[in-house]
């Protein structure tokens, strides 16, 4: 029994130690071979990267923005879809179901070459807006499943019920149905962010090294050789989602989180 | 009537959808076949197809590409199931365990492959032991685990990526099974990895099949982690496309737009394959 436990967290550790060397490199003044520690420590990668000028809070903010109105953009849009999935059966089922969920499959970069020339006579490379456009392609997909999942779990009787008893189609929505599903609309819109947090290739290509959000500012320090401001540069590009996994747990009492994850 | 809100239900999101993903799709088509109307170019040709299909450049990309990712969706599916079939059990801290188990889930991959680079490179943290425990005397006397062609770096990043949610999908899984056939196997004499392998492991291969074939996919169309890890040759596909498309010749665009619908359709096939043999399986079982 105890060996279970041990090979368990060997295990643990194995996964987080990648992150381990990030948070040495952001307090380190020079970490010289073949030192397995810093031999000075200092904050300065982390004033650097907090400060006005290092280009790193802007791109939190950025980041942000962008992830934000995605996540938004993608649970409003896919909500009426998701409704429809959850709910009932409707001939063309599958094929809308197919349709909907091909880009969880497909590669962003396979798309994204082409989308690059459909954005560039719109005037949308290099923009913000078309980032986020382009953020809904792998988003939506993962809001309308994790909807849908929320809506199949939904008593329409209930919305019925109170329709029945006069209440109007909105009405009935919003204070009926909206407030049974709004847990799982939150962890749509949690994922939603996630996924366009997480983005590299979809921002790269459609922002043309313009829209520098956090994973292009963080390759850029890593591959230039400088390791403390990318060691901070990542570790404050992976606090929301820790924060987010920290909430998520104590809603659920431990168990897993909202990041549900469907079959294709 | 009734048919109505069905259709306008499905509009926002395919109305979203379906220009930005099957018009990206399309107009990648398009002009790997040399279709750009905008600088003019109307007439259809196979030549960038024929170049990319024939280049021995492509065909080693290719290869690694899919090695990358088989290994990868291999490893991650392996150590995913067996991490939900240790964390079922009660042990000291299991519910902490659960918990940090997950959470690379939410860490995003170039990150994951920034640790690997410090912990694996040959001035990285176990190269540092190395030198430490007299191993090594130099950087250069530790063997290259990064940037080297067995895209050793690439295929740890994806796999500490990955495991979480193979982990997490098994073990949703297994919570729907319940404990119930397992004592039952148990009680009529099966040994403790009997029941896992005839038992458990049957239950939920459906899910677990689909969630590796996700694995495959991505880890197939991924950019960021071969492109700060991966050797120079070969290229990754997607690293390979990316460096097309942005060549000064004019004339690789449509090939790199050749090599994005490769990944698609090579990934594409993978995944289909993999499903239906996996669906085959449940059917003779």
């Amino acid at each position: 029994m105890r060996a279970r436990g041990i090979t368990t967290w060997l295990l643990i550790a194995v996964l987080l130690a990648p992150l381990v060397p990030l948070a040495l490199w952001s307090f380190s003044f020079g970490w010289f071979f073949p030192d397995l520690l810093p031999s000075r420590w200092t904050l300065n990668a982390w004033r650097y990267a907090l400060s006005d000028t290092g280009g790193t809070i802007q791109s939190l903010w950025l980041t942000t923005k962008i992830a934000g109105i995605t996540a938004l953009l993608a649970v409003l849009l896919g909500l009426p879809l998701a409704r429809l999935l959850g709910l009932g059966t409707f001939r063309a089922k599958a094929l809308v179901q197919v349709l909907v969920m091909a880009p969880i499959i497909v590669p962003g970069m396979a798309v994204v070459l082409g989308l690059h020339g459909l954005f560039l006579p719109l005037g949308l490379t290099n923009t913000t807006f078309g980032v986020i456009l382009a953020h809904l392609i792998p988003t939506l997909p993962y809001a309308v499943l994790i909807m849908a999942g929320v809506f199949a779990g939904f008593d329409i009787g209930l919305e019925e019920q109170a329709r029945s008893l006069g209440a109007r189609p909105l009405a009935a929505f919003f204070y009926v149905t909206l407030p049974a599903i709004a847990p799982g609309l939150v962890a749509a819109a949690l994922l939603s962010f996630l996924v366009s947090w997480g983005q590299y290739a979809l921002t790269l290509v459609i922002g043309g090294g313009r829209v520098t959000t956090l994973p292009l500012l963080l390759f850029s320090f890593v591959s230039s050789g400088r390791h403390d401001i990318a060691g901070a540069i990542g570790t404050i590009y992976i606090l929301p989602g820790l924060i987010m996994m920290a909430i998520a747990a104590r809603q659920i009492g431990g168990r897993s989180a909202a990041i549900g994850t469907g079959g294709a | 009537m009734k048919r109505w809100p069905l259709y306008l239900a499905m509009l926002p999101a395919l109305i979203v959808l379906g220009p930005l993903f099957y018009g990206g799709l399309a107009a990648g088509l398009g002009r790997s076949l040399g279709y750009a109307p905008l600088i003019g170019q109307t007439e259809l040709s196979g030549a960038a197809w024929r170049a990319v299909l024939t280049a021995p450049e492509v065909r080693s990309s290719a290869m690694l590409t899919f090695y990358i990712a088989a290994i990868s969706t291999i490893l991650a599916t392996v150590l995913g199931v067996g991490a939900a079939l240790l964390m079922r059990h009660r042990f000291a801290g299991a519910r902490a365990a659960r918990l940090l188990f997950q959470i690379n889930l939410t860490v995003p991959h170039l990150v994951l492959g920034t640790g690997i680079l410090y912990l694996f490179s040959q001035s990285g943290l176990f190269a540092r032991l190395a030198a430490q425990m007299h191993l090594i005397s130099v950087p250069a006397d530790f063997p290259a685990l990064i940037w080297d062609p067995a895209a050793l770096g690439i295929i740890l990043a994806y796999v500490v990526k990955e495991v979480p949610f193979i982990g997490l999908v098994a073990m949703a899984n297994l919570q729907a099974i319940g404990p119930d056939y397992e004592q039952a196997a148990r009680s009529l004499g099966a040994r403790p990895w009997q029941a896992a392998r005839y038992v458990l492991l049957p239950a939920i291969r459906p899910g677990i099949i689909s969630s590796a074939a996700i694995v495959f996919a991505f880890t197939f169309g991924a950019y960021e982690i071969p492109a700060l890890l991966g050797a120079s040759h070969p290229l990754a596909l997607p690293v390979l496309a990316w460096q097309r498309f942005n060549a000064p010749d004019l004339a690789a665009r449509p090939e790199a737009m050749a090599l994005a619908l490769l990944i698609a359709a090579l990934s594409g096939l993978v995944v289909w394959v993999v499903l239906r043999a996996g669906r085959a399986q449940r059917r003779l079982s």
